[in-house]
């Protein structure tokens, strides 16, 4: 075991990590952020997406040890002051969700899509950038709708400042 | 105050915890001491154990515990079940071998639970399973099921002849085989409808606690029906008394079907936690849940019709073999039979149906209801079936189907069901405007220019819903009369909380049933909080599947709201000195009729439990009431599914250019809602004609086993879908509700096979339709030739 530490979600923390833990589980089992999901051990279904440091990954492709020292933001910090993120306010306004299970995944990977796509998105660009992303209940039709919504809320909210 | 009427789409009021990171489902939860189960899986698909040694397993660091089949017999914990009993034609009783929840003696599937560890941590667990050895005298094996029922193939069970645990039948043989006899034309398909896993994205979890002060045993676990897992860990398997086992389901990520059964790990936690003095946490990953969730479909079917001279249907006949797995998992035999052979006269006006289904044991995983479970089956058969009808008699398939639509209700069919009430011709015109058909032979032409084959196909689909009434399926072998019950909880300040048997796992119940309560009582949905999923909470209840819980678990609820209303008008008499018949109530306010007096529902209930003076003899103080709710009939929900694909014949892709969907669901509560289960359903359609296939190697070993083997449907495999309804209320239940959670999942598979057929002018196909077996149909005349 080691002392592991990092910035989750602005705040600095410090928990142990056996060399094979991986990030997703440092952040579920010792951080106790349940937020970020499990659905698979293959690195295909994007249930556990989070940012670090600024990128969206997959949180169970790092090690625990690889993320020292990182600024990782997860489901749970998207928010601000009790305001909902563009993409979350969208998802809910476009019912892009059911089961719940791979939304936080699906959220963190199209917050960090639309910040790559300052000119827009379209739906084929969508569903290519879902390609690490898998649903099971909503078939991707809402999904779509909601992160191309959100992709013209934010540009609009961008133009505006 | 905001109503959210029935037909309004509301926004989830679930979604805000979903979309924050704040759902709470079985992984979510930890307890103080908790220790982490790892199943130790046979490797080989048929072995006998010769032995187990767990000495150098124990040994390992944070190592707890290992329990095996030898443990679990020695506290008297019975096999897993299965609840519905199935004939055979010759009357016996359909022959299920012993079931433990960790093998004893033999291993029947590659993934069958031999062992147990618990341990501190979930990688001591799983590293301990590593040093356990068990020494295995590798048998031979059978996976697919026609081989299964060969006299040389080797028994699951050795009890068992031939492998067959029935050989049922259902119709009338006699008239089905007059009307081949009288046929101007027969039409036949051999059909192999593939083998499918569900994977919801939550994998099942399980956390087993017990109270040794109190005796009470608490399992938190990922399932549909948490009464029925507790009735069945009690009075069949023997865990714990009723009264001393608590099963709560809290947010589950998704089921369709997989999460209904109780399975062997769920009941091993929560007997080990008993066992060892800790609560046991196991969570499947992946690999696990591709070998030991129960799977779905498989069949293999030979059928016919038999039609007259005017293209007219006579009779039909079919043949199944249905691979049920090594087990019988916990409605494994219903799926291919009453779930099935009952739906096979679709949406036509069939004289005549004989169906014969043979249920075979076979090396492999347990087979049990997967979304639709037995429906898309039936429908796949007569949807196929009717296609190429309509193309051997020069018919366009729209006239063909015209032809033979049941036009009159109630029709009673030779297999069992009396649909109540449809209009297939309206959803049929309506698809057919909405896929704007009349231009397809110009959009064809166009991609026949640029060497593409175009293809359009059909699906007029017909689901029974709303399982079950409960004379209906009791005198068909179910354990269980499928009833659903509904407590509504008035708040001395107006606000109501709906305890519900129904459990939503995606569904939206939390907003849908909050509307029918913001309704009937005016009150808006944010002061209703709908209760579910938790035994010490809910009174008994049947869960969440085959669309049941708008039909009967809705149903439940405007029964108990009835009964609110009666004795809310009677306090509200009583505070207006008036006759309860004299008041009434809308919107929220009770009137006394013709006078401006009235009491807001607020009010009232108040009164309900701090007035004083209430004749004691009429009124009883409070407002609570309940009700028990078993459906009159099935639910009929049915539609038109038309899909329109192109194929590249030098690549074998496939693209779907349009996918239109009309269904008529009778009353609709939410339509957003509604819209996204038709999308998810097409989606596991489209995955099962397009992309997924189970497949077991010779040996027994799954070779799909991971999402890197099986292809589930990603955004880019799929299209946008156009919806549109049209609507015949159900007059079987109150609210008019009909289902729409397998519709999808029904209709895309036949409307996909029938447009590749068409484009590629071939008169079968296998699903799925990878690229590979695509383009191989598209070159076969070349292949041939090489």
């Amino acid at each position: 075991m080691t002392a592991v530490s990092m910035t989750v979600n602005g705040k600095a923390v410090t928990a142990e990590a056996e060399p094979r833990t991986l990030l997703v589980q440092y952040i579920r089992e010792q951080i106790r952020l349940t937020g970020t999901h499990v659905g698979c051990d293959t690195s295909q279904c994007g249930a556990c997406v989070v940012h670090v440091d600024g990128l969206a990954v997959k949180s169970c492709t790092v090690l625990a040890v690889q993320a020292e020292g990182a600024n990782v933001l997860t489901i749970e910090g998207l928010a601000s002051d009790g305001k909902l993120h563009a993409v979350q306010e969208a998802f809910r306004e476009h019912h892009g969700l059911q089961c719940g299970f791979c939304t936080p995944g699906m959220i963190m990977t199209a917050v960090d899509m639309i910040r790559r796509h300052p000119g827009g998105l379209d739906e084929k660009t969508i569903r290519a950038e879902l390609e690490g992303n898998i649903c099971r209940c909503t078939g991707y039709h809402n999904i779509v709708k909601a992160i191309e919504a959100a992709s013209q809320a934010m540009g609009q909210r961008e133009a505006a400042e | 105050m905001t109503i959210s009427a029935i037909g309004t789409s509301p926004k989830r009021k679930e979604d805000r915890r979903f979309i924050t990171g704040k759902g709470n489902y079985t992984d979510d939860i930890n307890r103080a001491g908790q220790a982490y189960a790892y199943f130790l899986r046979s490797p080989h698909a048929h072995a006998r154990i010769l032995g187990i040694d767990s000495a150098a397993a124990l040994a390992m660091p944070g190592v707890v515990a290992v329990l095996t089949g030898k443990e679990l017999a020695e506290d008297g914990v019975g096999g897993l079940i299965c609840g519905w009993m199935v004939h055979s034609k010759d009357g016996t009783p359909m022959k299920a071998g012993p079931h433990p929840a960790l093998a004893q003696e033999k291993v029947r599937y590659a993934g069958d639970a031999v062992a147990v560890v618990i341990a501190e941590t979930y990688a001591q667990a799983k590293d301990g399973a590593e040093a356990v050895m068990v020494d295995y005298d590798v048998l031979p094996a059978v996976v697919d099921a026609k081989a299964a029922l060969d006299a040389s193939a080797p028994l699951v069970h050795d009890e068992i002849p031939q492998n067959m645990v029935f050989d049922w039948e259902l119709g009338n043989f006699k008239e089905t085989v007059d009307a081949f006899a009288n046929a101007a034309k027969v039409v036949s398909l051999d059909i192999y409808n593939n083998r499918l896993i569900p994977n919801p994205m939550e994998p099942r979890a399980a956390l087993g606690e017990y109270d040794a002060g109190t005796g009470i045993h608490t399992l938190h676990t990922t399932s549909q029906n948490p009464h029925v897992a507790r009735l069945v860990l009690s009075a069949f398997i023997g865990i714990a008394p009723e009264h001393k086992l608590r099963v709560i389901a809290p947010d589950v990520g998704g089921g369709f079907g997989s999460k209904i059964f109780i399975y062997a790990e769920e009941t091993v936690c929560v007997w080990a936690a008993r066992r060892v003095g800790r609560p046991v946490k196991w969570t499947s990953d992946r690999s696990e849940a591709f070998l030991s969730d129960a799977h779905g479909r498989d069949h293999h079917t030979h059928a016919a019709l038999a039609l007259d001279e005017n293209a007219k249907i006579l009779g039909l006949r079919v043949k199944t073999i249905a691979n049920l797995g090594a087990y019988l998992s916990t409605f494994a035999s219903s799926v291919p039979t009453y779930l099935y052979a009952t739906l096979l006269s679709g949406q036509y006006n069939i004289p005549a149906i004989y169906a014969e289904v043979q249920g075979v044991y076979t090396h492999t995983a347990p087979v049990d209801a997967y979304r639709g479970a037995g429906r898309p089956e039936a429908t796949y058969v007569i949807e196929r079936l009717v296609e190429e009808a309509a193309r051997q008699t020069g018919l366009d398939p729209v006239e063909f189907r015209r032809r033979n639509f049941i036009r009159s209700f109630p029709h009673q069919t030779p297999v069992i069901m009396a649909y109540d009430t449809g209009d297939y011709d309206a959803s049929l015109t309506k698809a057919l405007e909405i896929a704007d058909y009349a231009n397809f032979t110009a959009r064809r032409a166009t991609s026949e220019a640029k060497g593409r084959k175009r293809g359009i196909g059909f699906s007029t689909y017909i689901e029974a819903c709303g399982i079950a009434p409960s004379a209906a399926v009791g005198s068909l072998g179910a354990g269980v009369g499928l009833w659903e019950s509904a407590e509504v909880r008035v708040n001395p300040t107006g606000s109501v909380e709906v305890l519900t048997g129904s459990h939503s796992h995606g569904q939206g119940h939390e907003t849908t049933f909050a509307q029918l309560v913001s309704s009937r009582l005016g009150i808006p949905i944010d002061n209703i909080e709908i209760v579910h999923g938790d035994t010490d909470k809910v009174q008994f209840g049947m869960g969440t599947y085959g669309s049941r819980s708008g039909a009967v678990g809705m149903s439940a609820i405007a029964k108990a709201l009835d009964k609110v209303e009666a004795k809310a008008k009677k306090i509200a008499a009583h505070l207006m000195e008036a006759a309860a018949e004299d008041i009434e109530f809308k919107d929220g306010k009770f009137t006394v009729a013709g006078t401006d007096k009235s009491l807001a529902f607020p009010e009232v209930s108040l009164a309900a439990y701090v007035g004083h003076k209430f004749p004691t003899n009429e009124i009883e103080p409070g407002l609570k009431e309940s009700a028990f709710y078993d459906p009159l009939n099935f639910t009929f929900p049915a539609g038109c599914h038309i899909c329109e694909l192109e194929v590249d014949p030098d690549t074998g892709v496939v693209t779907i250019e349009k996918f239109t969907a009309v269904d008529d669901f009778g009353v609709v509560i939410n339509p957003m809602i509604v819209e996204g289960q038709v999308h998810g359903g097409i989606a596991q359609g489209i995955g099962q004609a397009m992309l997924e296939n189970a497949v077991y190697n010779e040996d027994g070993q799954l070779l799909t086993g991971s999402y890197m083997d099986y292809t589930m449907p990603r955004a880019s495999d799929l299209p946008s879908f156009t919806l549109g309804f049209t609507s015949t209320p159900c007059p079987s239940n109150p609210l008019g509700i009909k289902g729409c959670g397998e519709a999808g999942a029904i209709a895309a598979p036949p409307a996909i096979v029938n447009a590749l057929t068409d484009a590629l002018r071939i008169r079968d196909f296998t699903m799925p339709a990878t690229p590979e077996r695509v383009w191989r149909a598209a070159n076969s005349a070349r292949l041939a030739a090489e």
